[in-house]
């Protein structure tokens, strides 16, 4: 946790120096290989999930997963004086609406489940 | 600004990223875990913030409304759901909310489709192709992770019937409706985004596919399809976490992603079935299992009551309790409870064992034992606890069936051959509650039935425990 702070100034820091550098990178290769790496952290740190809170696993990552509402407010936030504006205005109006459901629900029923789990005598 | 734009934003989103990684790593154990979904829920604080801030200039009063009606309408409804479902409902509300982040998934999609301009990735009719590729991808997993879910979730809720439906040649007709989606998807690049119907006809064959895909699943298959449908909608989200360049969406699709393909291969090795096999479909009959009866039940098998129970657990050392979904279908966690806290004041040492696939869903007989306050360290894996049964005197099995068939270990030609099963009948006496003879879900008759060890407590789960604490 402590490492989080260091890393993200260093990383800050690190950003102009390099920044020729990553101009010339393709951005979808940037963003693929944070989407590999995710993908390795994933593989480890839920296999370290123990099986006895693999229901709340379930409903976490449901919940995390409507952090797809960052696209929903982008396509709510378009103006609606260019060409297609409004269509995606209520596109991303309906998302935000399901998007919420499952930050609200999700984030609370593991809440819910989570205070349950008690060890002998707590 | 624009250094917010491009520099802190990023790293805000990465920050958040980074805490829904701490969210899964907290359920490492349920000591972390209340901590973890803290962090889980802050990252979702962070990532919104940083949108809504991103955003600050163009946001008009029309946008507000938008956003805070439709935050609003979706809180309220997610709140009372997450406060009233029962615990026994579960496997069907995360089906129902894997359908939501699909619908969400499709809907930015489109959304990107009409307004390139707002997302940075082109203009109408000129949309940059790896942007075309990734929001067409998105929006047909995410409508696939919709259809998929729904029908999920009418299976595991009762309002369909958890046989599977078996449709002519369904095996080509998915292969074919696969390849006519990524003909649309051709077509849509080639048109560079001008041509809407083909990203609409791809998604609604899309949706077609998610009911054609897990309409053949037998109901005792849910929990692999809905790890399946979990891994689905994070990679759905991943998808769009391209299109829109944002980290803590890739990061979030690739946790997901990883968590669902995890859970699916858990469940799959728990029944010692191939994952393919699964997907394909056909196998297992109704999840009420009582109804495949038919076979040979006029074999001898010993029958007892409440008070032989009563009396037979009393007089035990040590006794391992085996919950099944029959449990939680009876709503007797409770009574179980009850049960065994009796047990205890008698000196009796009692443990749980639950086998990795009992229930509808990963980790769903742990979640009733701990409403049923059970404290978790008396609640054990299959692996850690099945050395045990030998030297306990009583196995009480409580709705589950086919995880502690003998067959599994013995009989090369059941289907259920080299399943990892709870040896349940080492056990000096193994008590069996059970509503009829009827076999499981996979149509086998439980060699465990006929043995001289067995006890047949036939009856429904919560009447039966009812009795057995009144004969205690």
């Amino acid at each position: 946790m402590k490492a989080i702070p260091v890393v993200l100034s260093a990383l800050a820091l690190a950003l102009p120096a390099h920044a020729a550098e990553i101009t010339n990178l393709n951005p979808t290769v940037f963003l693929a290989a944070i989407f590999a790496l995710a993908c390795f952290v994933g593989y480890y740190v839920v296999w370290s999930v123990t099986p006895a809170l693999h229901t709340p696993l379930m409903a976490v990552t449901n919940a995390i997963s409507s952090v797809i509402v960052v696209g929903a407010i982008v396509a709510a936030a378009s103006s609606g004086l260019i060409n297609g504006g409004w269509t995606a205005k209520i596109l991303g109006g309906f998302a935000v609406a399901l998007a919420s459901v499952n930050i609200f629900g999700g984030f609370m029923v593991t809440q819910r489940m989570l205070a349950m789990y008690k060890k002998k005598g707590e | 600004m624009q250094q917010f734009t491009t520099t802190w934003a990023p790293l805000l989103y990465l920050v958040a990223g980074m805490l829904f990684i701490l969210a899964l790593r907290g359920l490492s154990s349920p000591a972390t875990a209340r901590k973890g979904n803290r962090n889980g829920i802050i990252g979702m604080a962070i990532a919104v913030a940083t949108t809504i801030a991103l955003l600050w200039p163009q946001l008009d009063v029309t946008t507000w409304g938008i956003l805070i009606a439709g935050a609003a309408v979706g809180g309220v409804i997610g709140a009372i759901i997450a406060r009233r479902i029962p615990m026994t409902a579960m496997p069907q509300l995360v089906a129902a909310f894997h359908s939501l982040v699909g619908m969400a998934a499709v809907l930015v999609a489109a959304a990107a489709l009409y307004a390139p301009a707002e997302f940075g990735i082109g203009t109408v009719g000129s949309i940059a192709t790896v942007s075309l590729i990734e929001l067409a991808i998105g929006s047909a997993i995410g409508a696939l992770t919709f259809t998929g879910s729904v029908i999920a979730f009418a299976k595991l809720n009762g309002n369909m019937s958890g046989s599977p439906i078996l449709l002519p040649a369904r095996h080509l007709l998915n292969i074919g409706l696969a390849a006519a989606i990524v003909a649309l998807v051709v077509v849509l690049i080639l048109s560079s985004g001008a041509a809407t119907w083909a990203f609409w006809t791809l998604t609604v064959l899309a949706f077609v596919l998610g009911i054609t895909l897990i309409i053949p699943i037998g109901g005792a298959d849910m929990p692999v399809v809905v790890s399946m449908l979990n891994s689905y909608s994070g990679w759905a989200a991943a998808a769009l976490g391209f299109t829109l360049g944002n980290f803590a969406l890739i990061i979030t699709g690739a946790l997901v992603g990883s968590s669902g393909a995890i859970l699916s291969y858990i469940m799959c090795k728990g029944m010692n079935r191939s994952f393919i096999s699964v997907i394909l479909g056909g196998f297992g009959a109704d999840d009420s299992g009582g109804a495949a009866a038919g076979a040979d039940v006029d074999r001898p098998f010993k029958q007892g009551s409440a008070d032989d129970a009563a009396f037979i657990m009393k007089n035990a050392s040590k006794v391992i309790i085996v919950p099944g979904y029959g449990m939680a279908v009876a709503q007797a966690q409770h009574a179980l409870k009850e049960m065994v806290e009796l047990l205890k004041e008698e000196g009796v040492e009692v443990k749980y064992a639950i086998h990795p696939v009992a229930g509808r869903m990963p980790g769903h007989m742990n979640v009733l034992l701990a409403e049923a306050q059970v404290p978790y360290d008396e609640v054990f894996e299959l692996e850690d606890i099945n050395s045990e049964f030998n030297t306990s005197d009583v196995a009480f099995v409580i709705g589950a069936n086919d995880v502690t068939n003998p067959a599994a270990k013995t009989d090369q030609a059941s289907p259920i051959y080299g399943m990892p099963v709870l040896n349940v009948e080492d056990a000096g006496t193994v008590l069996f509650i059970k509503r009829s003879m009827g076999s499981g879900y996979a149509g086998i008759q439980n060699e465990l039935f006929f043995k001289d060890n067995t006890m047949m407590l036939l009856s429904d789960a919560k009447k039966m425990v009812e009795n057995i604490v009144k004969s205690l």
